[in-house]
This record gives C-alpha cells, sequence and structure tokens, in this order.
C-alpha cells in the first residue's frame, strides 16, 4: 500500500519542482529581455561619442559620461536649417527646461480635470436617477469604438476658428468636458461599488447632492481616483500626435515634440538622444514604481466587464 | 416618457447639471465632428480658401483605378531612353516623358490611365499589381497608391502584431499565475515596458537598437547566428524588414495584456481544475479544456481592443520615420497617412474621407469578430 503511494509522491512532487525551475528560467529569460533595452538606454547616455559605435557594444562605459544629461538638456532641440533661427532660439533660451515645464502644466491642469469631472459625471450616472441616463451612458461607451482620428480634423478646425491654437486649450479644455469615456466608465463602476445605504443617510440628513458626492463618497473614491489621475497623467505626458498639431511655436512645445525635433537634428548623437530619452521617461519610471498597484487594479476593474 | 413628480424634477435637473461637460464633450467634441467629418469628406478645403463641394470626387480618388493593359513587349540590350514605342501592329505610342533604362531589362508598354502610355520593368515590379501583369497581361493603376499601401502596411501590422502578441501576453500570464518566490516584482517587470510603451522615448530607443550596423539587435543575431553584422536585415531603413521591425518592437508591450490575462486566470474557479484531474486530464488537456475556455471572455475583449487600437498606430512610427512613412512607403500606416494629407498637404476634406474610411473598416472588423463569437464560453455566473 505505502510503495505505490511513496512513489507517486516523489513523481508529482519532482515533475512540480522541474516545472518551477523551468517557469523561473523562462521568467528570468523574460524579464532579461523586458529590461534590456531600459539598460541599454542608460548605457548609451552615459557613453561618449566613440564608445556608443564600439562593436562588440559596451555595456558599462568608464569613465560614465554623466555630462551628458546637461548637455542634452541644454540643447534645444528646435532648428531650422537656418542659422539665424538657431542663433536667435539659443538666446531666447529655449531649451529642454520650457519643453519640461510645458509638458508639466499641461500633465497637471490635463489630469486635475480629468479625474474631477470624470468623477463629477460618474456619479450621475452612478447614483440620481434622470431621464435618458442609461441611453446617455450608452452613448458614453460607444464613444471608445470611435477611432480619435476622425474627430481630430473637426475637433482642429473647431479650436482654429476658437483662435485657440497654439496654445495649451485643446490639450487641457477636454480633459475638464468629463475626461473621456473610459475613465467616466471607471469611476462609475467604482461608484457603484458603494453601498446605496451611505446616499440614503445622507439625504436623510438633509445633505445635497453636491455634498453628498464631495464630501462623502469622494473620499471614499480615492483609490479609483488614483488610478484615473495616474493614467491621465502618463496619457498627457506621452501625448505626442495632440501636441503636434495644436502647438506651432517653439516656446509652447512639450517634451514629446522636442525629443522628435531632437532626433532630426542629433540623428547622430545617440549618447544625447538616449540621455534626453531617459529624462523624459523617467517620471513615467517614477509614477510607476510609486503607484504600480494603482495602475494594475485599474486595468482590471474595467478589463472585466 | 412620464411626468415628473416635482423631486424627481429636482433630481433630473441636477443630475443634468452634473454630466453637464460630459454632455458638452458629447456634442462639441464628439457628435458634433463626426457630423463635420462626414460633411467635410465631400468636400475640398485647406482651411484658408473657399470650401468646396465635390461630391464623391475624394473617395473615388481613394478607390478607383485605371485598368492598363500590356500591348507590347520590349527587351532591352543597355542604358537606353526610350520617347515612343512602335508596337509589332505598327501603332506609334509616344510617351508622356523619356524613359531612361540603364540596365538590360523586359519591359512591358501599358496603354490606359491618365497619361496613356505607361512602361513597366517586369524584373522589378511586385506585389499584387506585379502579379497580376505577369500573370494576366493587366495591371491596375490606382488614383491613389498611397492609400493602398497605408491600408495594406496598416493590416499588416495588425494582423501579425495582434495575435502573436495575444499569444505571448497569455503565455507570460500563465508563467506570472504560478506561485513563485518574488513574482510580485516580476509582474512588475513586465508591465512597466507597456506604461513606457506610448511615449515617443521609447520609439527613439528602438530606433537605436534595431540600428543596422551598430544596434544591439543586430549584434546578438550576429552573435547566436554567425551571420555577420554588415549581413543582418537592414530593419528601419530596408522596405521589406520595416514592417517587422515595428511588429517586433510591440512585443515589449505584452505587460498590458499580460495584467487582463492574469486576472482573468485568477477568475477561473479552482474546482474546474480539481474536477479535471479528477477526471484524468494532464496538464494540456486542463489548459485546452479549462483554463482557455474561461479566459475567452477576457480574450475576446482583448482582441477586439487590440485591434482597434492597432489599427491606430502612430507615434512610434512617425518618430522613426521622421513622418514620412518609412523607407518608401513602406510603414505608410493609414493615421500617418490622414496626418499627412491634413497637416502636411492641407487637404482636409479628404483627409476627413480617410479617415471616414479607418473608422468603418475598424467597425467591419469589429462586427465580424462579434459575428464570429461563437468561440467565447460565458460561465453562468455573471461577475460584477
Amino acid at each position: 500500500m505505502s510503495q505505490p503511494q511513496n512513489n507517486f509522491w516523489d513523481s508529482k512532487r519532482r515533475q512540480e519542482r522541474i516545472f518551477k525551475i523551468i517557469f523561473t528560467v523562462i521568467l528570468v529569460l523574460g524579464a532579461v529581455t523586458m529590461l534590456a533595452p531600459l539598460a541599454w538606454m542608460l548605457s548609451t547616455s552615459l557613453k561618449t561619442p566613440t564608445q556608443v559605435f564600439a562593436s562588440p557594444p559596451i555595456w558599462i562605459p568608464s569613465p560614465l559620461q554623466w555630462s551628458n544629461y546637461p548637455t542634452a538638456w541644454s540643447v534645444s532641440g528646435i532648428f531650422a536649417t537656418d542659422t539665424w533661427y538657431f542663433l536667435w532660439i539659443k538666446m531666447r533660451g529655449i531649451t529642454f527646461s520650457t519643453y519640461a515645464w510645458n509638458t508639466l502644466v499641461i500633465s497637471v491642469l490635463g489630469t486635475l480635470g480629468t479625474t474631477l469631472s470624470s468623477a463629477l459625471v460618474a456619479f450621475a450616472f452612478a447614483r440620481l436617477r434622470f431621464p435618458g441616463r442609461d441611453t446617455l451612458f450608452l452613448l458614453c461607451l460607444a464613444t471608445l469604438m470611435v477611432p480619435a482620428q476622425v474627430t481630430m480634423i473637426p475637433s482642429f478646425i473647431l479650436f482654429k476658428t476658437l483662435g485657440w491654437y497654439d496654445t495649451f486649450l485643446p490639450l487641457i479644455v477636454p480633459a475638464w468636458l468629463g475626461g473621456g469615456a473610459y475613465n467616466i466608465f471607471l469611476m462609475r463602476q467604482f461608484f457603484m461599488t458603494i453601498p446605496y445605504e451611505l446616499d440614503e443617510a445622507a439625504k436623510i440628513d438633509g445633505c445635497s447632492n453636491l455634498g453628498l458626492f464631495w464630501n462623502i463618497l469622494l473620499p471614499l473614491c480615492k483609490p479609483a481616483l488614483a488610478t484615473v489621475a495616474i493614467f491621465s497623467f502618463v496619457y498627457n505626458w506621452n501625448d505626442f500626435l495632440n501636441p503636434l498639431i495644436y502647438l506651432d511655436s517653439n516656446a509652447n512645445k512639450t517634451l514629446a515634440i522636442g525629443l522628435t525635433n531632437f532626433v532630426s537634428l542629433y540623428g547622430q548623437d545617440y549618447h544625447l538622444l538616449m540621455a534626453a530619452s531617459l529624462i523624459i521617461s523617467l517620471p513615467i519610471i517614477l509614477i510607476f514604481l510609486a503607484g504600480q498597484k494603482h495602475f494594475i487594479k485599474g486595468i482590471v476593474t474595467t478589463g472585466l466587464k | 416618457m412620464a411626468t415628473l413628480t416635482p423631486l424627481r424634477r429636482k433630481e433630473a435637473i441636477s443630475a443634468y447639471l452634473f454630466i453637464a461637460p460630459f454632455l458638452l464633450w458629447l456634442i462639441f467634441l464628439m457628435g458634433g465632428p463626426i457630423l463635420a467629418a462626414f460633411f467635410l469628406s465631400f468636400c475640398e478645403w485647406d482651411l484658408i480658401g473657399q470650401l468646396h463641394y465635390v461630391g464623391f470626387h475624394n473617395f473615388n480618388e481613394m478607390f478607383g483605378f485605371a485598368k492598363l493593359t500590356s500591348v507590347h513587349q520590349i527587351i532591352t540590350q543597355g542604358p537606353v531612353t526610350l520617347t515612343s514605342i512602335t508596337t509589332n501592329a505598327g501603332a506609334v505610342l509616344t510617351l508622356p516623358s523619356p524613359s531612361v533604362f540603364q540596365e538590360p531589362a523586359t519591359l512591358a508598354v501599358l496603354q490606359g490611365g491618365p497619361s496613356g502610355v505607361m512602361i513597366q520593368n517586369l524584373a522589378t515590379v511586385h506585389g499584387f499589381l506585379g502579379f497580376l501583369l505577369k500573370t494576366f497581361g493587366f495591371t491596375l493603376l490606382p488614383n491613389d497608391p498611397r492609400f493602398w499601401s497605408a491600408m495594406y502596411n496598416t493590416a499588416y501590422i495588425t494582423f501579425l502584431s495582434v495575435p502573436i502578441g495575444m499569444v505571448l501576453s497569455v503565455v507570460v500570464a500563465l508563467l506570472m499565475n504560478q506561485k513563485l518566490k518574488g513574482i510580485e516584482a516580476y509582474r512588475a517587470i513586465y508591465y512597466l515596458p507597456s506604461v513606457l510603451g506610448s511615449g515617443v522615448a521609447m520609439a527613439v530607443l528602438w530606433k537605436w537598437i534595431f540600428n543596422a550596423d551598430s544596434g544591439l539587435l543586430n549584434y546578438f543575431l550576429s552573435m547566436i547566428t554567425g551571420i555577420p553584422i554588415s549581413e543582418c536585415p537592414k530593419w528601419l531603413a530596408s522596405e521589406a524588414w520595416a514592417k517587422p521591425a515595428l511588429i517586433i518592437m510591440g512585443f515589449w508591450n505584452v505587460g498590458s495584456g499580460m495584467i487582463i490575462y492574469l486576472a482573468g486566470l485568477q477568475g477561473i474557479p479552482q474546482t474546474h481544475y480539481e474536477a479535471a484531474e479528477i477526471d484524468g486530464a494532464n496538464l494540456w488537456q486542463q489548459f485546452w479544456n479549462v483554463t482557455l475556455p474561461g479566459l475567452s471572455p477576457v480574450i475576446f475583449f482583448n482582441l477586439i481592443i487590440s485591434i482597434v487600437f492597432s489599427f491606430q498606430i502612430f507615434n512610434q512610427v512617425y518618430v522613426i520615420t521622421d513622418g514620412l512613412g518609412g523607407p518608401a512607403d513602406s510603414t505608410l500606416v493609414m493615421v500617418l497617412y490622414i496626418y499627412q494629407k491634413a497637416f502636411k498637404y492641407y487637404q482636409y476634406g479628404y483627409a476627413s474621407a480617410l479617415s471616414l474610411v479607418l473608422f468603418a473598416v475598424i467597425m467591419v472588423a469589429t462586427w465580424v469578430q462579434f459575428k464570429y463569437s461563437k468561440w467565447v464560453h460565458y460561465e453562468g455566473e455573471l461577475k460584477k
């Protein structure tokens, strides 16, 4: 009786152990593949121009050229082939600092708007009764299917007619108008997890809808708000097409545009390019590391309908 | 609509105030623009001059073509300049502009189309139109060949990167579902790239990695396969390898799919696996009969979303090709083409028409997926 049982347990445990080893190996290989490009970016950013093109590739250059970072930062990315224009830009001191500031302003204001307005709208969809509620919400979801390019051109024409071309307004105002269907949906799902008794208790105490929203429900939504805020910030920070269309003068451009200009001009100076890329990616990496679980939770909540 | 009690009316008014931002957006930045796009696509406008109504001209430009028939073949032996052709039948065809051919070649003389006569080198003509020419003796001259390139490129990238990406994501999710030490760290590591992925910084990095001479990829390739770096594919600099390069870049984003599948995997009740094991199913059978059906709603959802997004690829392509669409239009994707037509050539009407065609294609693709979704297995229990 015990003999065959011993054999069964042995082989099963050995099988499990072998699988665990195989999985770990694959996982580690995959993780290396995932991180290698980032490591390479960091490595290239610390090299001298000759080291960049060395073959076989150098992974850890010595000495570490930290000076690449200030250089990349201070070099203006917007050039024409015209030298006078270049000098004029240089004198006006438009550097990555300008781009970084612009990107920050747009991202922060956009994130603020998205978080606030999506919560407001979602509250109404989740908690209030009004005619047309379900139809409007279905419409809201339907807009997720519309590719951005269909509305891109008419929106551009609209904003240009309003005189908002070359300002931050086309990039910020839409965020304050509901923040997009995805965020409204996410917030609504979250609101619906809060027991309705809370609303009823508040209303019995004579609380207005706004008071109910602001003082009672919103504080309970902090995780969802964090998720919306993080996603929105990353989206605004990385946004490329919208700044490309709406921003024209160099003083207004964002980091994404600045980097592209940088590429077309300093195409071969990969050490500087990588330094600039890393600078731009750094806030996102930091936000990700700090708020991982918000990212993951956010996707899970909306991903599983 | 039933009349509202005063209380309900107050609630409704309050509600409309709350959703006012959304209503504004719906009217002015969604519904209005969509209607405007419809209207614009039947017009020609450069925002400066007059708005012209042109009917179906834009769509004819997109979808129309001329049929050219091969009337004669010439074999040249070396450097030659042709200004007119005399066919076997004795007809003399004058070329609109002199054609110079350096190498010996077999040339097909085609009649038809806007210029009347055209010459194609049978050795270098490729693709579907080349096939038509070589096999059937005629070819089609699209009114807007770049449109077809854009559609082809976008479809190529989508229908290769989405399925392969999904398989990879599922595999990675399966790995992540194991109870191994430090698995949380692995999840973060795999997910980080897709968070960064949408940014232009990553595109610049990939441009560098795919560099034909000094890039990391070719170095590894030559190390593993022994092919010298100079013979490795030129990736982003070559017509043939630019799209595969873009697809490979996309695999780095498996993290986002992984998270979704991971959640889906964790939603499959353990009892199902136990039941299968009792019935004597091995690991592969368990996967096929329990895991996959359990995951199918998530796979279905992700498939639709992935295709919709993949059709709209833009950022990476713009950065890598400097807004041009790759060597010889080989990475010209639809959104890039729309962007060029609107903001480089100022043909806002045509660009609107293009965007509507893109919209229609996405809708059709989504509809097809819904139609053939019998394979999706929905559990009896509805999860909130």
